[in-house]
């Protein structure tokens, strides 16, 4: 058992990674993650689904005496999960939600992280956290009313055609439905105003300069000097949970691994996870290392690639082009042997969609990457003018990072020593033994250098799972449709960070609520902290260095 | 000594840049807006403003693909900049999401004439995997405009999941209508 309570009684999951469930009353939930927190365990994910209808229960046939709470009244009300996570493994937390007055209690002060989501979980489905301290909106900007997430809330029968370019947005006009308005209201967001002499406000985005995704920073600066960072997120919110529920299993797979592009082979093996858990489904062998081997080359390509751009930051544009000429002959061997350059649609529920039959053109992509990358990493540490722009850049120190829950690459470049394919190494990870690449110093040098050894121990895995795979096998066993009522998480450590997929299904085996997890939603309220103190000029640098998902957590 | 060490790499790493594609007309949304002369003057020197009006993101990575040794995009005289102001194309990836309307609206605005569109991706083309609520009648989600033809004008599309840097240079190349070589 992860964890003791008088009121909690646990079950544990079919699957690969270890998963406990747990029915409980709301007023339970801070108690238990009280206790979470204080052996050293962290807040995952936290969301709601609406179980006011003949719907069927969302959770497994679980043990005696567990969930009772949640199946006595769940048919009436709404439901809210939490995923906690500590040494033993994953507690997912559920509990019945009036269907009127959909309350419980406020984790952000345990948890800060769970605030941004609690936020969310109010803004898509209604579901409200008493006495929380921040109850602004948060991926709701005004273009829609009512709550999406709600099974009563339906998508406009008909719809007025766009404005003409050049007008002034007033976009739709959602008459049926309850809506109120026809309009986008106008983003009058509150963000949180820094008084002081010389103080001022530099508002940034959504468009950004570079070729990235689009979000909303506003900078209180005095001078160049940073004095709070406010991000407003949520631009391209794009319906991603709704979308959902109205696809099959395979059709859902694909979504998955477009939650957010760079992390395509985490998600969809998160998503596969979380469903052959609820099939009780074991894929073939192959399959396993297959899906590890894409999962290290996700982890290679997007590192060279950051390593380059954070070159570029400090306008060493040589690291740039040798980074990115790696990161092109990576993603080149891709398309050349698996048939996509991002490994797309390669991992699919019950196993892998491409199969490996030319082991050698890796081994020598491999040598080769690594005698090019200790080339340049000789070169990144011997230059000057890059270590001074790296070192003391946007630190996050260890203590820091643990109140505030910064996880993944970011988190271990702060001593947060979590990484889910040592911790929970599911197959093939129990048989390669990862070494967790751990620094202290929380700077943008400290995940330069994470990102380093990462690197290396990713093609040294890589190494190590060619020398596996070199018997023929299945490629996957059949998964068209899953049971009814049934729950799963699969959760996967992509190269940014523990990437959480959890599946719920209804009666009939349909998708009913799938939550998609990026550790981005962690991460992104520590950048408003790394910042602070530092220049403006050294935010892109900053922020390049953690590199998070907007698409991730705007869903 | 870094420096040695930096030009010993370059040397020994070599030009790696490959010949661009053609344009294809096929790609081209509509009829030909912009005179031949002025798109003459566009080949020989394109600014390109790149939004993501909801991407996965998995578009702008093979955006910033262009700019590696091998497409060398900024070798043809093509370069991303900061301001729509400075833009002569806006490369938008989609599906436009509803809270990015305004804001390609009024990228789109800020463009000077005249102006070129390109939409890269298939979600820009169609709304791909996420459905839409625009234009065209469909009703599979309240939070995505599907197209990017379903909020400002576009004159090429690049299919794709995502396009490869080579079918988004050509889609670039076929916008401006010129061969280079």
């Amino acid at each position: 058992m992860p964890i003791t309570h008088p009121n909690l009684h646990l079950t544990r999951l079919d699957g690969a990674i270890p998963v406990w469930l747990g029915g409980i009353k709301p007023d339970d939930l801070p108690p238990i993650c009280q206790n979470v927190a204080d052996g050293g365990g962290r807040l995952l994910a936290l969301w709601g689904s609406d179980e006011r209808f003949p719907l069927p229960n969302p959770l497994p046939q679980a043990g005696e005496g567990a969930n009772e709470s949640l199946r006595d009244s769940q048919i009436s009300g709404f439901a809210l999960h939490v995923a906690l996570v500590n040494e033993a493994g994953l507690i997912c937390l559920s509990m019945a939600l009036d269907a009127v007055q959909p309350v419980y209690p406020d984790i952000s002060r345990i948890f800060p992280a769970a605030s941004r989501m609690q936020r969310a979980a109010y803004d898509l489905l209604g579901i409200f956290a008493h006495e929380g301290h921040d109850h602004r909106k948060w991926i709701r900007h005004g273009a829609w009313h009512g709550f999406p997430l709600r099974k009563d809330f339906k998508t406009y029968p008909h719809l007025n055609p766009l404005p003409p370019a050049g007008e002034e947005a007033n976009v739709h006009s959602p008459a049926e439905n309850g809506m109120k308005s026809n309009e986008i209201e106008p983003d009058d967001y509150p963000f949180v105003q820094v008084e002081g002499q010389g103080v001022h406000e530099i508002p940034v985005g959504p468009i950004h300069a570079g070729t990235i995704e689009p979000g909303h920073f506003r900078f209180s600066v005095v001078g160049e000097k940073v004095l709070r960072l406010e991000e407003r997120l949520g631009y391209t919110h794009k319906g991603i949970e709704k979308r959902f529920e109205s696809l099959t299993l395979q059709q859902g797979a694909k979504l998955a691994g477009r939650v957010s592009g760079d992390s395509t082979v985490a998600y969809a093996w998160a998503y596969a996870m979380a469903a052959e858990s609820i099939a009780a489904v074991i894929p073939p062998a192959r399959a396993r290392w297959l899906r590890a081997l894409f999962l290290e080359r996700e982890r290679i390509a997007n590192h060279l690639g950051d390593l380059g751009d954070l070159g570029n930051d400090v306008a060493l544009s040589f690291g740039f082009a040798q980074f990115w000429i790696l990161k092109e002959q990576v993603l080149r061997n891709n398309a050349a042997l698996f048939g996509h350059r991002y490994l797309m649609d390669k991992i699919v529920p019950g196993g892998v969609a491409a199969d490996l039959t030319e082991a050698g053109k890796l081994r020598e992509e491999g040598a080769m990457l690594e005698r090019e990358v200790r080339v340049l990493r000789g070169i990144y540490e011997e230059h000057a003018g890059m270590q001074d722009r790296f070192i003391a850049a946007g630190r996050v120190e260890p203590k820091l990072a643990a109140q505030l829950g910064l996880c993944g690459m970011a988190g271990r470049a702060s001593a947060q020593a979590w990484d889910a394919r040592v911790q929970f190494a599911c197959a093939p990870y129990d048989k390669l033994d990862v070494r967790m690449a751990t620094y202290r110093n929380g700077d943008v040098a400290a995940r330069v250098i994470v990102r380093f050894d990462e690197l290396f121990e990713s093609l040294r895995l890589q190494r190590e799972i060619l020398d596996h795979l070199a018997h023929d096998g299945e490629l996957a066993i059949p998964l068209e449709k899953l049971p009814g009522n049934g729950f799963g998480v699969g959760m996967v450590e992509g190269w940014r960070g523990e990437v959480l997929v959890a599946i719920h299904t209804d009666a009939q085996g349909n998708l009913t609520r799938v939550h998609p997890h990026d550790p981005s939603w962690q991460n992104w309220p520590v950048v408003e902290h790394a910042i602070m103190g530092n220049i403006v000029p050294d935010f892109p640098l900053i922020n390049k260095s953690f590199n998070l998902s907007y698409s991730g957590q705007d869903l | 000594m870094p420096t040695y060490q930096i030009i010993r790499q370059i040397v020994r790493t070599g030009i790696k840049t490959e010949a661009p594609p053609l344009p294809d007309e096929a790609l081209r949304a509509g009829p030909q807006r912009l005179q031949e002369d002025i798109l003459r003057a566009f080949g020989g020197a394109l600014s390109i403003r790149q939004v993501d009006a909801g991407s996965c993101n998995a578009c702008e990575l093979e955006i910033r693909a262009l700019n590696n040794a091998y497409y060398n995009i900024e070798g043809l005289g093509i370069k991303f900049v900061a301001s729509p102001r400075h833009a002569d194309m806006l490369l938008v990836t989609g599906p436009v999401s509803r809270h990015m309307v305004i804001a390609l609206k009024r990228a789109y605005d800020a463009m000077p004439e005249p102006k070129l569109v390109v939409a890269v991706g298939d979600c820009g083309c169609d709304g791909g995997i996420f459905g839409s609520n625009g234009a065209d009648g469909a009703d599979e989600s309240y939070a995505s405009c599907g197209k990017v033809s379903n909020v400002i004008p576009v004159d090429v599309v690049v299919s794709g999941c995502p396009p490869t840097p080579t079918a988004i240079l050509q889609g670039i190349l076929t916008a401006i209508g010129v061969q280079k070589t």
